[in-house]
């Protein structure tokens, strides 16, 4: 049998090993290797600050009376967990970027960094927390009961009380030693999240041991226990649909709303991805710990004469079995759970006390600038942060004497979590709805608060204790509608239930309704902008329009709360980014904002803000300012829309101008090539007429030869003239400066007309023509036709290289044109040279067989261009083969555009 | 008009994926709901204590499933962290 005072010596040995651990990891984390400590590991055990002594002992009790109900406590967090991309992310991303200190912070910040609001949760925390402490105290000191039980004496209310006390001093201890060390609440504690770790560890170990001892141990193995659980008196499913789905909804609610879990979940949160890690290996966490609960209920009430304490039966079955060491384990398993719970409740709630009561307070004594100017605020934040750590544990302390220690441990826990979500709508509301207002908020939850004191925390203390039995059966003052547990006149509901149901309703509508009438300052719609799109980096409003306060005065009052280094360290990085020297930036809004969310983290938005104002005395932000923010934020967009339609057009420009460059530059080169060929062209038959009138001047020739030479330069002459006429028609038609003449004649006419004129006598060229031919009436300039028909049958008598030279002329009519070819059976053109053919002075053959000067084609396509239609070269012919192409109507319209 | 990276409507099939992984992570809770709701629909009157420990391996087994389903999920999910980590001081 173990002796009370082994145990006692036991607790205190395992009580020095945390202080230690704890001191290990803030030395290590002060020589800045603690990596390991910002590990999801840790981050997932320190969530484990959820399994309280109501876990250890109460589960097991919850489960002996209520069956699987006892579940839902740990099957709502799970939900929530799993389903962290939709709650959990959004406020740990809130918290790191807004420096959130605590829920009171939260809501204080999103609705305009509100001063009342932040007190009203801190009350509404505090007044829930209190039963949840005196349930760890009380689970503590029962336990510490059985063992002195188990020697034989049975433990009075002095001696109960007594406990109660030395153990609450104790972890006041602690508690102030490792957890107000630093100001910055966003600051991790080392030392306690390092203690709780352990303790995580402990617990689930304890349980787990217990568990098996149950299983393996009693009853036998699974299957047997599976047996004893369907013989026992424990009704497992009970079928109250109404308590389960609250249950659910108030464990998931409850798990974001206690402050304690929003330190670990949030405040302490080091990164985002730890979150999907702790997503399933918390609710893994969960899981074990209550595998074994069921099981060891059953076999408590098996085993342990009827009377006992269930919530006890983690420690009172090992001890019945005689398992000391095992029960002495499952006795640091309870201490470890009530312990670490305890520890992270009073820091949270200390700092909401500090940051929202008894700073604003104390400033509000002070309303000038001294306030932030003098006086040691530092000293009196954490003064006040020790003493509200004291504070909140003697509540808990009164709490457990008044209600007398006697009620089951998870009656107390859930009267304690629905006090809790009472700030779930605010909260919630706050980071979904931009529309959620400080008054709606403030409104909701004093609602929220007032219901359920009088329908749970009251009537918690039991009948007669604060409320009389007349008040429960009557209502107060004869007023029946409003009994505590059957208000409006509906009775008949589990109390709980009717509680929860009652209090959500009615906070949630008057939220709503609040929220909905009332108008938000700018303040407000500023940080609600910001908390509810906190994934968009929108463009946001600073909170300061005007700073009129010197940099020194700033400095001053930093440091007087962060402490000289850090102050010291942020006023120079400012200056240095602003390129200045020294400790003292240039006070731009933009920098005032900085500062006041870094005080944020050390005395919460609304202090902060409240500081701030008082020192620089600016004006905050306005409703004008806001639109001013929302209209630039346009600009900019429509700004850079512009600039991206205006870069595509200066593209299009740029590539319009490129394209003309590249063909004035092939003009430039054409040009040069033309004046070349054109002087070539002069100059040959100039340099013949010279040479034979040279002859001829002297004189020294016969008859013959000077008849000959008149007749070379008489050709020459002409051959000049002709390259001139031609050179003109061509620069007439390319200015289109000629005048067309429009006749309609038949094209059989025409031809007969070019034949004659293209000078085939003596030569052996056969022209033949299609039969539709004769049929065709033209509307054009004809006489312009008939120069392109010439042109074309000329070359034909002058290239075609076949031994009998045929040319074939056929017509087509194709709808809004005729289509009139010419192909002789020559060699053809080269495919190379086909689009050369039409060019200036080009020549395919050797120009002395031509005769010409190369622009017949030249000429022809300008005409036809400026009949409205063109001529092509016409490829796969088998010989030369030209296509015109006449319009039968368009002439008009192109004369126009002459 | 919206312009900027975040306003892509079509994505490639990797970002396709991740986008419809945090769709099965948003939509975990509600199956956990649903299932743990389903034993509401046991029927009352079944006399024997069948169920006890029937709803008992019922409510474990489906507690397991979703732990199982939000490991594989947070598995497969790339959480971009967000840009100003509070990391160890160094």
């Amino acid at each position: 049998m173990l002796s009370f005072n082994v145990v006692i010596a036991i607790s205190l040995c395992y009580v020095a090993i945390l202080f230690m651990v704890a001191f290990m990891a803030e030395r290590r984390a002060m020589m800045g290797n603690a990596t390991w400590l910002y590990s999801p590991l840790i981050y997932t055990l320190s969530l484990s600050i959820y399994c309280t002594a109501w876990t250890f002992y109460g589960a097991v009790g919850y489960a002996a009376r209520s069956g699987l109900e006892f579940a839902t406590i740990y099957l709502g967090p799970t939900l929530m967990m799993i389903g962290w991309w939709w709650i959990l992310r959004k406020l740990v991303r809130i918290g790191r970027a807004q420096r959130i200190t605590s829920i009171a912070d939260l809501v204080s910040s999103r609705f305009g960094k509100s001063t009342s609001l932040g007190m009203i949760v801190t009350v509404i925390s505090v007044v829930a927390a209190t039963p949840y402490i005196a349930l760890q105290l009380q689970s503590v000191t029962l336990s510490f009961a059985v063992f002195a039980q188990s020697n034989g004496h049975v433990w009075r209310d002095a001696e109960l009380n007594a406990t109660a006390m030395w153990v609450s001093v104790g972890l006041v201890i602690f508690t102030v030693i490792f957890g107000t060390r630093n100001l910055d609440a966003n600051e991790r504690h080392h030392g306690i999240v390092m203690a709780i770790a352990v303790e995580a560890v402990v617990k689930l170990v304890a349980l787990l041991a217990v568990g098996v001892f149950v299983v393996w141990g009693v009853a036998g193995g699974p299957s047997e226990m599976l047996t004893r659980i369907d013989a026992s008196p424990i009704t497992l499913w009970d079928h109250n649909g109404g308590r389960w789905i609250s249950l659910l909804f108030l464990s998931a609610a409850a798990f974001i709303c206690l402050p304690r879990m929003f330190q670990v979940l949030v405040v302490e949160n080091a990164d985002e991805r730890h979150l999907a890690i702790a997503s399933w290996a918390f609710p893994a966490y969960l899981m074990l710990m209550s595998l074994f609960v069921v099981p060891i209920a059953v076999v408590g009430l098996d085993l342990l004469p009827t009377g006992s304490n269930p919530d006890l039966f983690v420690l009172t079955v090992p001890l019945s079995q005689g398992r000391d060491g095992l029960a002495m384990l499952s006795f640091l398993g309870g201490f470890s759970s009530a312990t670490s719970m305890v520890m992270v409740a009073t820091i949270a709630l200390a700092t909401m006390v500090s940051n929202h009561i008894v700073v604003p307070i104390w400033l509000s004594m002070r309303p000038n600038q001294q306030a932030v100017m003098s006086g040691d605020i530092r000293h009196v934040i954490l003064l006040a942060r020790r003493l509200s750590i004291a504070a909140v544990l003697f509540l808990g302390f009164i709490y457990y004497r008044v209600s007398g220690g006697g009620t089951a441990l998870a009656a107390i826990g859930l009267v304690s979590f629905s006090g809790a979500v009472q700030i779930l709508p605010a909260m919630i509301g706050g980071i979904f709805w931009r529309g959620a207002t400080r008054i709606g908020a403030a409104a909701g939850l004093i609602v929220g608060l007032t219901l359920w004191l009088w329908t749970l925390f009251l009537p918690s203390f039991g009948a007669d204790a604060l409320i009389s039995q007349s008040v429960f059966d009557n209502g107060p003052f004869g007023l029946s509608w409003l009994r505590p547990q059957a208000l409006f006149g509906i009775s008949g509901l589990d109390p709980l239930v009717h509680g929860i149901l009652w209090s959500m309703i009615l906070n949630t509508g008057t939220f709503i309704i609040g929220s909905l009438v009332s108008f938000p300052t700018p303040l407000e719609r500023l940080q609600g902008a910001q908390f509810v799109n906190i994934f968009e980096h929108s463009a946001a409003a600073p909170a300061w329009t005007n700073a009129a306060a010197g940099a020194e005065d700033l400095l001053i009052m930093a440091q007087r709360i962060m402490g000289s280094t850090d102050a010291q360290a942020i006023f120079e990085r400012e200056a240095t980014r602003q390129g200045k020297k020294g400790y003292l930036p240039e006070v731009t809004p933009a920098f005032i904002e900085l500062l006041e969310r870094e005080l944020a983290g050390s005395v919460g938005a609304a202090t902060a803000h409240a500081m701030v104002g008082q020192l620089i005395g600016g004006s905050g932000v306005s409703v004008e300012d806001l639109i001013a923010v929302a209209d630039e934020a346009a600009q900019i967009l429509e700004y850079s829309n512009r600039l991206e339609a205006k870069s595509t057009e200066q593209e299009q420009t740029a590539r319009a101008l490129r394209d003309a460059n590249a063909k004035l530059t092939a003009l430039s080169i054409q040009k040069d090539a033309f004046l070349s060929q054109i002087s070539h062209e002069l100059r040959t038959p100039m340099t013949s007429i010279r040479s034979f009138s040279d002859i001829l001047r002297d004189g020294e020739v016969g008859g013959d030869a000077q008849k000959r030479y008149s007749g070379i330069i008489h050709d020459e002459a002409i051959r000049l003239t002709r390259l001139l006429d031609d050179l003109l028609d061509l620069s007439v038609l390319e200015n289109g400066q000629v005048m067309l003449n429009e006749q309609t004649g038949s094209l059989s006419a025409l031809l007969d007309r070019a034949i004659g004129g293209a000078g085939l006598l003596g030569s052996n060229l056969k022209i033949v023509r299609t039969p539709e031919v004769d049929d065709v009436t033209i509307t054009t300039d004809l006489d312009r036709l008939v120069q392109v028909f010439i042109n074309l049958i000329a070359n034909s008598r002058k290239y075609c290289d076949a031994r009998h030279p045929r040319l074939k002329i056929s017509v087509f009519d194709r709808g809004s044109h005729f289509y009139i070819d010419f192909v002789d059976n020559g060699s053809g053109i080269a495919a190379d040279n086909q689009q050369l053919i039409f060019e200036k002075f080009s020549r395919v053959a050797d120009g002395s067989k031509a005769g010409g000067a190369g622009l017949g084609l030249a000429i022809c396509r300008e005409i036809m261009r400026r009949l409205g239609g063109d001529i092509t070269y016409l490829p796969g012919q088998y010989g030369t083969a030209f296509r015109l192409r006449l319009p039968k109507k368009k002439l008009k319209n192109t004369l126009g555009e002459l | 008009m919206t312009i900027g990276p975040k306003s892509k409507i079509f994505l490639e099939q990797a970002g396709y994926r991740q986008r419809r992984l945090r769709d099965a992570v948003r939509m975990l809770p509600v199956l956990g709901i649903v299932l743990l709701s389903i034993p509401l629909l046991w029927p009352q009157d079944s006399g024997e204590m069948s169920y006890s420990s029937g709803a008992l391996v019922y409510v474990f087994g489906v507690w397991v499933l979703l732990i199982v389903l939000s490991a594989f999920l947070s598995r497969m999910m790339h959480v971009d962290g967000d840009p100003q980590q509070k990391g160890p001081p160094s």
